[in-house]
């Protein structure tokens, strides 16, 4: 064997949801004492593979050993009394009751027969001293903010003598001087022996304090290297799934910034903040085109969009429509000034189940539809035939339920919505996603087309081909901020990878 | 029925399921049909003109307040401060038309203010139910549960805990008066169920109502004032709560703050349940919860009528509620 024992393998990890692979083969080493970063898209299998480790899900097939032990928990319970510990991105704390109780919920220390608070506020102290966290046990877990709760739970998992300590975007909510300490306390627990899975898409902060990558793509291992040995560059390429020799040769031909024209801008927002998500970011739409805003998964690309559909406010920044600044206070605001949003998630931000097709259709005309508050079913009923046969909207009928379609028949509805209001700019959040080839190519090419009627596009994709392909300009965001706006002539993989690796480029200058 | 149902049973599948699909959409109005022709063939006097409006004044209060429970619940909430706003306006009214806090140069006019103000009032206790619920985010339940609570302490502050006790003909007229040998309270009761499935069906607040109960996030996204609606529908839930109360003591000739509404919450909820209408929110069916309170009634006049006691009412009725509530489980899946 080469190199000390590892301290968890897990090979040949296969799981299936409902006859849909999650998992193909996924493995995973982690050695003593390091820091371990598990990065990934959407559906790489991350969490799939994290929730089998944890006992949260049963795997189909594969063998998991811990310390030398074949293992299988039945709970993330057990796991927790195995040596694992999970640190969730919401911290699954109780938010009532004192940082002691939190600390030993579950396995309090008594003392004839009645719990040892004293014992257990003690040991609690020390334990959160060792992080140098100095506060009162006494008071409720809710009287701190949210990087002294994450410190209560790691130091919850060192108390149950964790081995290994299991780190879920633990720094998605945190303040920058927060993350620090964060990173303070991971170095510790190395220090100490104990392993740590970091799960993060902030590539800078992996190369802040990881060892080691694990690269997961569509449920398999595609790399796992040192930190030292792989670039930003190549890690984004192997999370996309881009092979570096052509995207390098490419690369050398067109990656160059420029600065650009003046455009005929219909919509911009300019250097936008709000909370931890979003730091700077800009972009801009102009009729007839279509801007594609990329960046990796937590870069604030849906949050962008929600604060310039009123959804969110911005903490600070500006948003132009047609020349002049506008200010949303709800989504109706931004309707009414001919803005369309499509959400990323269907289900719970798009559709209304129980509702036919055609109330579903007509949700946000409804207004413009009626007199004296009176619907108009007449022409209610009009629009609805127009629309099922202009985007070819496959349904036995108006009054059918939304919730019986395919995910590409409801995604047309929900488009729908937003077309028939006869919108200036329409906002699409990964307008593809979960929709099976077919359906995707015939939304692709309904965007395409209504661009080119004069609707000015915000495309939002994961995607890099639809990225760099449905658009006429690209916004890269990295880590809440635009790093990169490129015209569609400088437009290739290498380009758009390298911003969402490096944010440098065409970064300055042109993202102001 | 359960013959019928076994019997489908050994058939193949789908057709069981049509039969509860049928059953959920159209077991109300059977049940109210089945209920009605076994008193017609056992209860004494029952198809007479007295009967029915008997059972009609009583089930009149009753039929109002789950008329605004229903679009709350079709939005996705629940009102539990009916009974207390009933109360309250059924506390202010005899204080106005008695004069006891101005005085009224005739009885037509304190009469007129008394059916006015105090459903104006409850109106707007309901705002406050949904100012609560909208401002700071509190689940209805407990936003509700405040004036559940309060609210009869304000009804009984206004009379200083005291029955009020009146005969004034030219207001009772609304619990006792009839038109044509109906009920006014029948009327009145009629209007309100016709407007608000018209409401329900034809307006946009009706539609965005039940955008807002089906998918809130959803309903926001798309341009619905989330907020102005959930307080409308809180707002209209109180008035219609006001208007029972003033016909219920106007049915009385008393005002008592203890007992005005007390309970009726309850009854609106299973009127709502029975009426097939699902209270997690998305769909409201006014005419459903006019049969749901139907059959409540009628259960319980059924079961007095045949020397069946009080109490033994009560468990039926919540077998009722199961029923109803089974039904729409099965067909949904």
């Amino acid at each position: 064997m080469d190199g000390p024992l590892p301290l968890l393998r897990m090979e040949g990890m296969n799981k299936r949801f409902s006859g849909v692979p999650a998992l193909s083969g996924a493995s995973l080493d982690i050695d003593p004492g390091e820091v371990h970063a598990l990065v990934g898209q959407n559906g790489a299998g991350k969490s799939t593979l994290i929730k089998i480790l944890t006992g949260a899900y049963r795997k189909d097939a594969g063998d998991i050993t811990f310390e030398g032990r074949r293992i299988e928990f039945a709970s993330p319970e057990a796991a927790q009394r195995g040596g694992i510990s999970t640190i969730y991105q919401e911290i699954n704390l109780i938010p009532y009751r004192s940082v002691a109780e939190n600390i030993f919920l579950g396995r309090p220390y008594r003392r004839f027969g009645f719990l040892d608070w004293p014992r257990m506020n003690r040991e609690a102290t020390e334990l959160l001293r060792r992080f140098d966290v100095r506060i009162d046990v006494h008071e409720p877990l809710f009287a701190f903010n949210t990087a002294i709760q994450q410190m209560v739970a790691i130091a919850r998992a060192v108390s149950f003598d964790a081995k290994l300590v299991i780190m879920d975007e633990p720094t998605s909510s945190l303040a920058d001087n927060e993350v620090e300490i964060l990173y303070g306390v991971i170095r510790q627990l190395r220090a100490t022996g104990i392993s740590v899975i970091f799960v993060s898409h902030k590539l800078d902060e992996l190369y802040e304090v990881c060892d080691r990558v694990t690269v997961m793509r569509d449920g398999r291992t595609i790399a796992t290297t040192s930190m030292a040995e792989i670039s930003k560059l190549e890690l984004v390429a192997a999370m996309l799934g881009r092979d570096m020799q052509s995207v390098r040769r490419e690369g050398q031909t067109s990656f160059h910034g420029k600065s650009h024209g003046v455009h005929r801008d219909l919509l911009s927002a300019d250097g936008l903040v709000a909370g931890t998500k979003v730091k700077n970011a800009s972009v801009s739409v102009s009729s007839g085109e279509i801007s594609g805003l990329a960046g990796l998964l937590g870069s604030g690309r849906t949050e962008v969009a929600r604060l310039i559909f009123g959804v969110d406010q911005p903490d600070a920044g500006t948003i132009v429509m047609e020349g002049r600044a506008v200010k949303f206070a709800e989504p109706i605001d931004a309707i009414n000034r001919g803005i369309g949003y499509c959400s990323e998630d269907r289900k719970v931000e798009g559709i209304v189940p129980e509702m036919s097709v055609r109330e579903n259709l007509t949700l946000a005309i409804l207004p413009r539809l009626s007199q004296w508050g009176i619907v108009d079913e007449v022409r209610q009923q009009e629009i609805v035939n127009k629309f099922i046969e202009r985007l070819g909207i496959k349904t036995s009928g108006p009054d059918q339920k939304i919730r019986e379609l395919s995910g590409g028949n409801q995604q047309k509805v929900l488009l729908a919505r937003w077309l028939c209001l006869d919108p200036k700019v329409l906002i699409l959040d990964e307008p593809t996603r979960g929709i099976d080839v077919g359906g995707k190519a015939e939304i692709q090419m309904l965007i395409r087309e209504l661009a080119e009627a004069g609707l000015g596009v915000l495309m939002i994709s994961s995607e890099l081909e639809e990225v760099i392909e449905g658009s006429d300009r690209v916004f890269v965001l990295r880590d809440g901020r635009t790093v990169a706006d490129l015209q569609r002539e400088e437009l290739s993989e290498i380009v758009v990878m390298t911003a969402m690796a490096h944010g440098e480029g065409t970064a300055d200058g042109n993202a102001a | 029925m359960a013959m019928r149902l076994s019997a489908v049973d050994r058939d193949a599948e789908p057709t069981g399921t049509r039969v509860l699909l049928w059953l959920s959409r159209y077991g109300t109005i059977l049940a109210l049909v089945l209920l009605i022709l076994f008193n017609l063939a056992f209860t004494r006097n029952f198809a007479t003109w007295q009967t029915l409006n008997i059972n009609l004044t009583q089930v009149s209060t009753i039929v109002i307040v789950a008329i605004g429970m229903t679009l709350v619940i079709g939005s996705g909430g629940i009102d539990l401060s009916v009974g207390s706003l009933m109360a309250i306006a059924g506390a202010l009214a005899p204080l106005i038309f008695l004069n006891r806090i101005v005085e009224f140069p005739n009885i037509y006019v304190g009469v007129a203010f008394a059916f006015v103000i105090p459903v104006m009032i409850a109106g707007l206790f309901g705002y406050l139910n949904g100012w609560l619920i909208t401002r700071f985010n509190v689940q209805p339940i407990v936003g509700t549960l405040i004036l559940f609570i309060a609210g009869r302490g304000i009804a009984q502050s206004f009379t200083d805990s005291n029955q009020v006790i009146f005969t004034t003909p030219e207001f009772q007229f609304i619990g006792l008066g009839r038109v044509f040998g109906i009920p006014i309270q029948v009327l009145i009761m009629t209007v309100i169920v016709v407007l608000a499935a018209w409401t329900i069906r034809r307006t946009i607040f009706g539609k965005q109502l039940l955008a807002i109960g089906g998918n809130e996030t959803a309903a926001r996204l798309a341009g619905v004032r989330v907020t102005r609606i959930k307080r409308q529908v809180y707002t209209i839930s109180g008035i219609c709560s006001g208007i029972a109360g003033i016909i219920v003591i106007a049915r009385n000739s008393a005002a008592d703050s203890n007992l005005v509404g007390l309970g009726v919450e309850l009854d609106a909820i299973a009127a709502v349940a029975v009426g097939g209408t699902l209270l997690t929110g998305g769909r409201a069916y006014v005419f459903g919860t006019l049969l749901g309170a139907l059959i409540i009634q009628l259960v319980r006049f059924t079961l007095l009528a045949n020397g069946v006691p009080d109490a033994a009412a009560l468990v039926i009725k919540a077998g009722l509620i199961i029923l109803a509530v089974w039904l729409q489980r099965r067909a949904a899946s």
